[in-house]
């Protein structure tokens, strides 16, 4: 695994909705097979981030490549493409709420694949279990699901196809810590096993040590710092200082060494 | 392009072989899954993948040739050759081995099921009618209630309830019984002037839309209008816990959700079918002044003298128990809607089934009741 190829480089994002500028000139780069962390306080446009990467937000300047290749203003065929290069697990999951766990799982592969029916099934069982989920989950509806299961069971449908990159929406938020712990043990193991380049957006600290290689912390419209975790706390922002040397943050750097 | 992928098998070695090649993806796979679980094999107790010549794996392909090991016999596939990345896949796949599973049992579409099924529908249609009824009454006990005690009544509610279900519907009832009043007075025409009977039309409107047209059409519109926009209001805040949190705030949701707006049904159905009721009329004569030369102020006249006015007030008489009807349905399946949007669709339409069935089946009784007492 090369460290230093780029998997995602965004230049010069600017979005905004009407007036209001969420991002203006933002670059990021996000290196394959690396876990990148998004932090940065509510309504500094983690998700928007996101959005505009994926291509559900159109960025008003800028660019967004994945893997050399740009992905701003695809439409279409040219977007259903490269939209098979990652999978995305929402905040909520987003689980399609009439279809069971495992058909959800099989959207994607209907969708962009020709495998029979059964094999299909089957994969989709294989994805479900390597997400932690027992078979017994497979045929339940997403609303007979708790919480944590459905996030495996996101996670499960985000993994389908096996791309190579993978976001993360606030994966732990509204977990308990036992639960959140296992699920980000779970992310670390899967993007070693299948070499995934992972984009992570959280608030959660803990999540942030226990996973990420790097993290990125937006504020002021831009990407103000970026590091390891021992970088940023020697950053000066106050922000950046409040977050990682504040109460929690101190208890999760207990809690790593 | 991805290679095809293609394995060659080799069951006389020892142990056996399987030399992969080409890109085992999920979108590379399909041929060579079929091919690959057609090898007959059993009894090996060792696999061995030569992946000199193999591409790109990911883990639909580590699961396929996991799979053919599994049915052969063997426990984890040894790789030959291969990257660490695809080692760790394989033994991923080894270790994600499906549990014995029984044979899932397939639904049956006999005579029995046609039977359990239709014996299921039917007591499904008896609970809901108790349940319907049981709610019935709690709502007319909280309505009780409320009468004793005006100042807990939610005024504000109530009057919201009024103008989103009462005045703003009167255009489209005003609209629709003014064209069903012109329809039955071209039926009427065209059949009574056989017999150079046309005038007797003014008869044949007043009856039809004093008695039944003016009420049921409301009460239908009622039922497709503000019945499911209650159950979608209701289902909405059960879905986000709103119901919970009344509850925990010591709120009774009878009290705050279902009581206003039975009331403002309760006053507002008699009102919009007098305004379908008047628009009705106005369509009659609109058609018979136009097309059979009565004009209005005979038309009038006529229906002073020849439609008692006791049809009016059988008419009205139904309009209250239409609009309870429609708000407790309504009411009662916003309530009932669980965690999921499937269910709140279901719910919606149940409730606007429902709400125009029982209107029919009330009609019809009413139309019994009245006729046994001569009216």
């Amino acid at each position: 695994m090369s460290g230093e190829e780029t998997a995602i480089k965004v230049r010069g994002l600017t979005t905004a909705y009407g007036e209001h500028k969420v991002h203006e000139g933002l670059d990021l780069d996000v290196r394959k097979g690396e876990i990148l962390g998004v932090i940065g306080p509510s309504g500094t446009g983690k998700s928007v981030l996101l959005r505009a990467i994926v291509g559900l937000k159109a960025p008003s300047e800028g660019t967004v490549e994945v893997f050399g290749e740009n992905v701003t203003d695809l439409r279409g065929d040219e977007l259903r493409k490269v939209q098979n290069l990652w999978g995305i697990m929402f905040q909520d999951g987003a689980l399609f709420s009439n279809l069971t766990v495992r058909e959800n799982v099989m959207v994607p592969m209907r969708e962009h694949t020709d495998l029979p029916l059964g094999l299909m099934q089957q994969l989709a069982d294989q994805k479900l279990r390597m997400s932690g989920l027992e078979d017994s989950a497979g045929p339940k509806f997403p609303s007979d699901l708790s919480g944590g299961m459905r996030k495996r069971a996101a996670l499960a449908r985000a993994l389908a196809l096996d791309p190579p990159i993978l976001f993360l929406d606030e994966p732990t938020a509204g977990l308990d810590p036992i639960t959140a712990g296992a699920f980000d043990s779970l992310v670390r193991e899967l993007q070693s096993a299948l070499s995934l380049t992972v984009f992570l957006v959280t608030h959660d600290v803990d999540t942030l040590a226990a996973t990420c290689d790097r993290i990125a912390v937006l504020g002021r419209k831009k990407v103000i710092a970026t590091g390891t975790i021992d970088e940023l706390r020697q950053n000066e922002d106050p922000w950046i200082q409040d977050y990682f040397c504040g109460p929690r943050g101190r208890a999760a750097q207990a809690g790593r060494s | 392009m991805p290679d095809r992928p293609d394995f060659q098998f080799e069951s006389e070695a020892s142990p056996p072989q399987l030399t992969l090649s080409g890109d085992w993806t999920v979108h590379t796979i399909r041929d060579v899954s079929q091919r690959l679980a057609a090898v007959q094999k059993s009894d090996v107790k060792e696999l061995q993948a030569d992946c000199t010549d193999l591409g790109r794996l990911d883990t639909a392909g580590a699961f396929i040739i996991d799979r053919f090991a599994c049915r052969a016999g063997a426990g984890e596939v040894k790789a030959v050759n291969a990257s660490p990345q695809v080692s760790a896949l394989l033994e991923q796949a080894a270790s994600l081995r499906p549990e014995e599973h029984e044979e899932k049992s397939k639904t049956e579409y006999g005579v029995v099921d046609l039977l359990e099924r239709t014996g299921r529908t039917t007591m499904s249609f008896l609970e809901e009618t108790t349940a319907t009824l049981a709610f019935l009454g709690e709502t007319i006990a909280s309505m009780a209630h409320m009468v004793t005690r005006p100042s807990k009544m939610r005024w504000t509610a109530l009057v919201s309830v009024m103008e989103d279900s009462g005045l703003d519907a009167v255009p489209i009832v005003a609209f629709l019984s003014f064209f069903v009043g012109m329809v039955i007075a071209f039926i009427g025409a065209t059949t009574l002037s056989e017999f150079g009977a046309t005038i007797f039309t003014v008869e044949l409107v007043g009856f039809a839309v004093l008695r039944e047209f003016g009420v049921v059409i409301t009460a239908i519109i009622l039922a497709g209008r503000t019945n499911s926009a209650f159950t979608a209001q209701i289902g909405a805040m059960r879905m986000r816990q709103e119901v919970d949190a009344l509850v925990t705030l010591g709120l009774n949701p009878m009290d705050v959700l279902v009581v206003p707006r039975a009331f403002a049904m309760l006053v507002m159905t008699p009102i919009l079918t007098l305004i379908a009721a008047l628009f009705g009329l106005g369509g009659g004569v609109f058609v018979s002044w136009l097309a059979l030369d009565i004009n209005p102020t005979v038309f009038i006249n006529r229906l002073q003298s020849a439609v008692p006015v006791a049809n009016f007030w059988v008419g009205m008489s139904k309009a209250p128990v239409f609009g309870l009807v429609v708000a407790l349905i309504g009411c009662r399946q916003g309530l009932q809607v669980g965690g999921s949007v499937q269910s709140l669709g279901q719910s919606t339409t149940k409730s606007v089934v429902q709400a125009i069935f029982s209107i029919i089946v009330i009609d019809a009784m009413f139309a019994l009741f009245y006729l046994e007492l001569g009216i």
